[in-house]
């Protein structure tokens, strides 16, 4: 990476022979995997495969046992000096986070706070890289515009339970906002909502993909999977079985696995 | 699957029935005549589909309630009745000592001791949770041991073991370890009054059992919302005091208002150590005037006022913490009594009215 590069780029993110275990048992098994700047990823394959670990590897929520990740050039959890890396310091780590928002499938929206307040607490108390924090004032006025982008400036006021599963994702999606992110994490952000609900969702997440904002999405909706993506990976196992763009994984998978689960998971979402 | 569906909706045109799938797919003809029609008006509705509206409703009757009440309503009365007329009670006593010099003096004191004892408690409390869900074997063993110690030793002994700390050191002094090198020495007996051996007896004890109860509060907050606030990069002591602490006073405070309205009635323990406090003062008085049960009358009303001051604040505290755990925060006692006050009289202009 050169400076020159690094100036330009934003959101690359490089994932390199990562490793993970959890006890015995082997998550990640050496999966390499590059998201250009601006691109939309999305990690598709059954579960236990690994994917959410995966997603967690890249804002450091999990950290790697073996290779590594970095966000534009920069290593995840690590600082280099000499030929030597050194684990990141707590606040160094936070700063790292602030560059990468993540949507949780659970929502994990903040229960006691509001909707604004959720989306304007971060912003002013967390250190971010470059840029100074906002005034509380600033927060929530920065607040009440992504509540509007989301469709949800007039339930500001509310607090989580008082919101359906898709507002309360909204928000979720809002909040990951609030910090300018080059890189966008969504963890399985349908799953844990009514069918009905899942499109305010994923109509959100079609418009960020516009955007110069590099998404990695986790998801097992594929019919949102082969409209959005850039890049679909399929993963088994602990490791990438296949990638590519939709229209070839989804239409001419190479692999015999990749074939056999798209055969079980697409067939009734085609038929629409 | 829809065509079953559909069928169903068009043999039995019930409006509730009709699915939520069959009406995109159907044209809305007659699924929705019957919810229009209302009472008999659907051309070929079978059966009668009366308007219940103009119906009266009868509250259903509960006779072994009332009885069940008047049985509990005489036991009530007849022990109200006891106590009013039954002179060994002594309540002109009760009264002429209630608010007497030397009893309101020792109330002051138990509520000085209350108050902390139960700060510093709570506080050091907070600090051997943290300390105990920390990563640190070190920080997490004296916590552990802490905590061990103190609860699995009788408070009485406590207290009288600090007040007697001049015996097992004669001074207690700050210095430089393993040499003569003093920065600072006093008599123990000089340091530890009765009040300071009062406080450190019953904060120490206190602090041993909200360890307990803060470290079970923040256990109960989900582990999603810790990964969601570091995500966020809000920093560690932040997301303890904005985002864990605060959810974690719901399972905290019911716990924490027993053990404080425990410690109400726990400083009574501190009558060992000769300090005068609402117990103490009433023994001395009591010990002097002969009129034991009067008196001891007077310290539990006492206990009881503070008892009931502290559960209205507890209440109110709670219904603070609420926010956001339940939909809408549910009326005060307050909030009702005006309610019903404002039904009840626009009930009366009505039937005025009528």
């Amino acid at each position: 990476m050169s400076t020159a590069t690094q100036e330009t780029t934003r959101g690359l993110v490089e994932i390199t022979k990562v490793r993970k275990s959890f006890g015995a048992v082997e998550v990640l098994k050496g999966v390499s995997l590059t998201v250009e700047p601006g691109g939309v990823a999305v990690i598709v394959g059954p579960s236990g495969s690994g994917k959410s670990t995966l997603l967690r590897t890249i804002n450091h929520l999990e950290k790697v046992d073996g290779g590594f990740i970095a966000i534009d050039g920069a290593l995840v959890g690590y600082g280099i000096r000499g030929r030597r890396l050194h684990e990141l310091r707590e606040k160094e780590i936070l700063k790292q986070r602030t560059e990468i928002g993540m949507v949780f499938q659970n929502f994990n929206l903040f229960p006691h706070l509001t909707a604004l307040e959720n989306v304007a607490e971060a912003p002013v108390v967390a250190p971010r890289a470059g840029k100074p924090r906002l005034s509380k004032a600033a927060a929530r006025e920065r607040g009440l515009e992504l509540l509007d982008r989301v469709g949800l400036k007039d339930r500001a006021g509310a607090y989580p339970r008082q919101l359906s599963g898709g507002q309360q994702q909204r928000v979720a999606i809002a909040r990951a906002l609030a910090l300018d992110p080059k890189i966008l994490l969504f963890d399985e952000p349908t799953s844990a909502l009514d069918p009905e609900l899942v499109n305010e969702v994923l109509d959100v997440i079609r418009e960020l993909a516009k955007s110069s904002t590099t998404l990695v999405i986790v998801t097992h909706e594929m019919g949102f999977a082969r409209d959005v993506a850039d890049t679909v990976v399929f993963m088994d196992q602990g490791r990438i079985v296949e990638q590519g763009t939709p229209q070839a994984i989804f239409t001419n998978p190479q692999e015999e696995r990749t074939r056999s689960f798209f055969s079980k998971v697409i067939e009734p979402a085609f038929n629409i | 699957m829809s065509s079953t569906a559909t069928t169903v909706a068009q043999s039995a045109p019930e409006p509730v029935s009709a699915g939520a799938g069959t009406s995109t797919t159907e044209a809305p003809g007659p699924v929705s005549a019957p919810e229009n029609g209302g009472a008999g008006s659907a051309p070929g509705t079978p059966g009668p589909a009366t308007d219940y509206a103009d119906y009266r409703v009868v509250p259903a009757r509960h006779p072994w309630r009332w009885v069940g009440t008047a049985v509990v309503g005489l036991g009530v009365l007849g022990i109200a009745w006891s106590l009013a007329t039954n002179p060994r009670w002594e309540w002109g006593v009760v009264a002429q000592w209630f608010t007497a010099k030397s009893i309101v003096d020792g109330l002051l004191e138990t509520l000085k001791l209350t108050a902390i004892s139960g700060a510093l408690g709570f506080v050091l409390g907070f600090v051997l949770a943290l300390m105990r869900l920390s990563a640190s074997p070190l920080l997490l063993s004296v916590s552990w041991t802490f905590s061990w110690i103190f609860r699995s030793t009788p408070l009485l002994v406590q207290m009288l073991l600090w007040y007697n700390l001049g015996y097992l050191y004669e001074k207690i002094s700050l210095g430089l370890p393993f040499t003569d090198v003093r920065f600072f020495e006093v008599q123990t007996t000089t340091l530890i009054s009765q009040f300071a051996a009062a406080v450190l007896g019953l904060t120490l004890n206190q602090a041993a059992y909200s360890a307990e109860i803060i470290r079970g509060g923040i256990l109960s907050v989900d582990q999603g919302q810790l990964e969601a606030a570091a995500a966020l990069g809000i920093p560690a002591w932040r997301r303890s005091t904005r985002i864990v602490l605060p959810q974690a006073m719901r399972a905290i405070l019911p716990t924490a208002f027993n053990e404080i309205i425990g410690l109400v009635k726990g400083t009574s323990i501190v009558y060992v150590l000769a300090y005068s406090e609402l117990f103490y003062t009433v023994q001395v008085i009591y010990n002097r005037t002969q009129q034991v049960l009067p008196l001891l009358l007077v310290a539990t009303l006492w206990y009881v006022v503070i008892t009931s001051v502290l559960s209205v604040f507890q209440y109110y505290i709670e219904r603070h913490y609420s926010r956001g755990a339940v939909r809408s925060l549910p009326l005060t006692p307050l909030q009702k009594a005006r309610k019903f006050l404002s039904t009840h009289a626009t009930d009366t202009r009505a039937k005025g009215l009528r």
